[in-house]
């Protein structure tokens, strides 16, 4: 097993103003060329994992414990230049909405060149070469005459490529893709996680891949991480998520999908709601809302329990619920 | 490739300048407002070409003529020719009003964008922003130039300081929404410099606002010169300026009309023409606007 590229020990991050946490206790390992799914509802802390990691929590948020290892190289001690310094250069990072994460006053060539110049310090005619070849790779058409195009200009799915690119530009070794697909549709969707596959092969590329959608889950990532309220409630091999969800939460996740085939019921739901921010149960985040809840589960929150080789979950009936 | 790529090529990548001044061109009040501002400015750079007299020159036998054939508008209590020096006039007006623009552009720019941008800073800012803005811009620029002396350069910062509060409160609000917006995350999140963003992708992107202001600005600035000059503050004679000139004719709006009349003509004109002009500006480049 290749060494972890991105280690996320214990990470704990609270709101700045009451000290209420928003993710906690939150671990995770990623290699070389792997993909990690991390999967939870909105308000689950999917985002401030992904922004925590970048350096780039807004100010009202704060990391409050845990380290951050990129490469062995701890990020969390690092000061914010030489955080800032890091960004696009080691890690990279594309959101959900392609329209608004691109300059819409600059053309989106400039936009992938500038990345070159200042990151990997490129001449103009370097820059402007290696753009098109990026361009092509990412397979938009008459990549020369797209360079010239404006964001506006361009569709959904090829801003998306466009913030693969740029994001790619410089070579990092970790991408987070934020909901990459979200915005897309549905066609659209499977090409760019096709794209994403591939070139992550093509550089071993380490994805981080946030989602609230299984399927793309199921298409494209290896291991996945479930979030409750902020904490792992399950880490498993993709393929055991589905066949072998040992967490309650997960299963009722899987439980609400709709079906394909059988009669059309009424969509199965998870009775309540999230917890919210600074309200959290004192025992398992999911308790109140679990049918198999018992007494300790009132009481602490659960540690990650292993059931089978890179398998956990926090459920203290992880055993006798299999 | 996919039918998403097929249609997208029915699309040729656009020129945002040309575009832009096309649907500038194709404006009522920008052409019109645009074609009086670029007479003025005409008139303004050829001065010395098309006065047919030397605007100081003094001339005893011709004093208070009224608009003849010879003296197209009149002459004054020197006899000193009214179209040479409104001509003259509206080169120092000009200068007055470009140089002012320049000086507010740049710090109201500045002030703005630091105080949108850098958070712990915006309130003491802008506090002082307001405590400016709380004085009658006139009555401000009253009180620079009156502490500062008589001349075009204390006419010119004492505008400067009147008017840039304003636009760096326009700024800054531009500022404000745009740095809250998914790119400058992600600008951020490919190792970006504050300075860079700020710079590359906030201030580009407020821009559109700000010309729009500083062509209020240029108009504001002459009509305030002319307002400094009747008090007395303004540029100091014998150099006519659209201001001065009015001024000098003051008291001899009875006897010899022409001499307040045909400056403060020109001051309407150039005025209107740049009100048009902003108008026009506005209409294309607010992005409300835009379909």
């Amino acid at each position: 097993m290749p060494a972890p590229l991105l280690r996320v020990d214990g990470l704990e991050v609270a709101l700045a103003s009451t000290g209420a946490t928003i993710i906690e206790e939150v671990s995770l390992s990623l290699e070389p060329g792997e993909t990690l799914g991390v999967v939870g509802e909105s308000g689950s802390g999917k985002s401030v994992l992904a922004l925590t990691v970048m350096g780039l929590l807004p100010r009202a948020l704060a990391r409050t414990r845990g380290n951050i290892q990129l490469g062995g190289d701890e990020l969390t001690t690092l000061s914010p230049d030489a955080w800032r310094d890091r960004r696009g250069r080691d890690m990279a990072m594309i959101f959900q909405e392609p329209m608004t994460a691109l300059n819409p006053v600059m053309r989106v060539g400039h936009q992938v060149e500038e990345v070159l110049m200042n990151r990997r310090g490129m001449s103009a005619g370097d820059a402007r070469r290696r753009a098109t070849a990026l361009f092509e790779r990412v397979e938009i058409p008459e990549p020369a005459r797209r360079l010239a195009a404006f964001p506006h200009e361009l569709s959904g799915g090829m801003r998306q490529r466009v913030m693969i690119t740029i994001a790619l530009a410089a070579e990092p070794r970790l991408l987070i893709a934020d909901e990459p697909t979200t915005a897309l549709d549905v066609t659209i969707q499977a090409q760019i996680l096709d794209l994403l596959r591939d070139l992550q092969k093509e550089r071993g590329l380490a994805l981080l891949l946030i989602t609230h959608d299984l399927g793309v889950i199921a298409e494209i990532t290896d291991r996945v991480l479930v979030l409750y309220a902020g904490r792992v409630a399950e880490v498993a091999p993709a393929r055991l998520i589905f066949d072998a969800p040992a967490h309650p939460y997960t299963r009722a996740l899987l439980a609400s999908r709709p079906a394909l085939t059988g009669p059309r019921d009424r969509l199965v739901s998870i009775e309540g709601a999230v917890p919210s921010v600074g309200a959290m149960p004192p025992g398992c985040r999911f308790a109140p809302r679990c049918s198999f809840a018992i007494g300790p589960c009132m009481t602490a929150p659960p540690a990650l329990i292993a059931c089978a080789e890179r398998h956990a979950a926090a459920c203290v009936r992880v055993g006798e619920l299999g | 490739m996919t039918a998403e790529a097929v249609l997208d090529l029915s699309h040729p990548p656009s020129k945002p300048f040309r575009e832009t001044l096309a649907r500038l061109l194709g404006h009522r009040s920008f052409v019109i407002g645009g074609f009086l501002v670029l007479i003025v400015l005409i008139i303004a750079l050829t001065a010395d070409l098309i006065a047919p007299f030397d605007p100081l020159r003094n001339a005893a036998r011709v004093r208070l003529r009224a608009p003849d054939s010879v003296y197209w508008f009149g002459t004054d209590h020197f006899g000193r020719d009214i179209l040479s020096r409104v001509i003259h006039g509206a080169r120092i007006s000009l200068i007055i009003g470009g140089a002012t623009v320049l000086m507010t552009g740049l710090f109201g720019t500045l002030i703005g964008a630091v105080a949108g941008f850098f958070r712990p800073l915006d309130n003491p800012i802008m506090r002082l922003m307001d405590a400016l803005m709380a004085f009658p811009a006139i009555l401000l620029a009253l009180t620079v130039a009156a502490v500062l002396g008589a001349s075009v350069v204390n006419v010119i910062i004492a505008l400067s300081i009147a008017t840039a509060p304003h636009t760096a409160r326009i700024v800054r609000a531009s500022v404000l929404v745009i740095r809250e917006l998914e790119f400058v995350e992600a600008a951020r999140a490919l190792g970006a410099s504050e300075a860079r963003i700020l710079l590359r992708h906030v201030l580009v992107n407020a821009l559109g606002p700000l010309i729009v202001r500083l062509t209020y600005v240029f108009a504001i600035a002459i009509l305030a010169e002319a307002a400094l000059s009747f008090i007395g503050v303004g540029p100091p004679p014998p150099a006519p300026s659209f201001g001065n000139i009015i001024a000098n004719g003051r008291d001899f709006m009875v006897v010899a009309p022409w001499i307040t009349i045909f400056p403060g003509l020109a001051i309407i004109v150039t005025v209107l023409g740049l009100n048009l002009l902003g108008d026009g500006l506005r209409d294309v480049l607010d992005p409300r606007m835009k379909v």
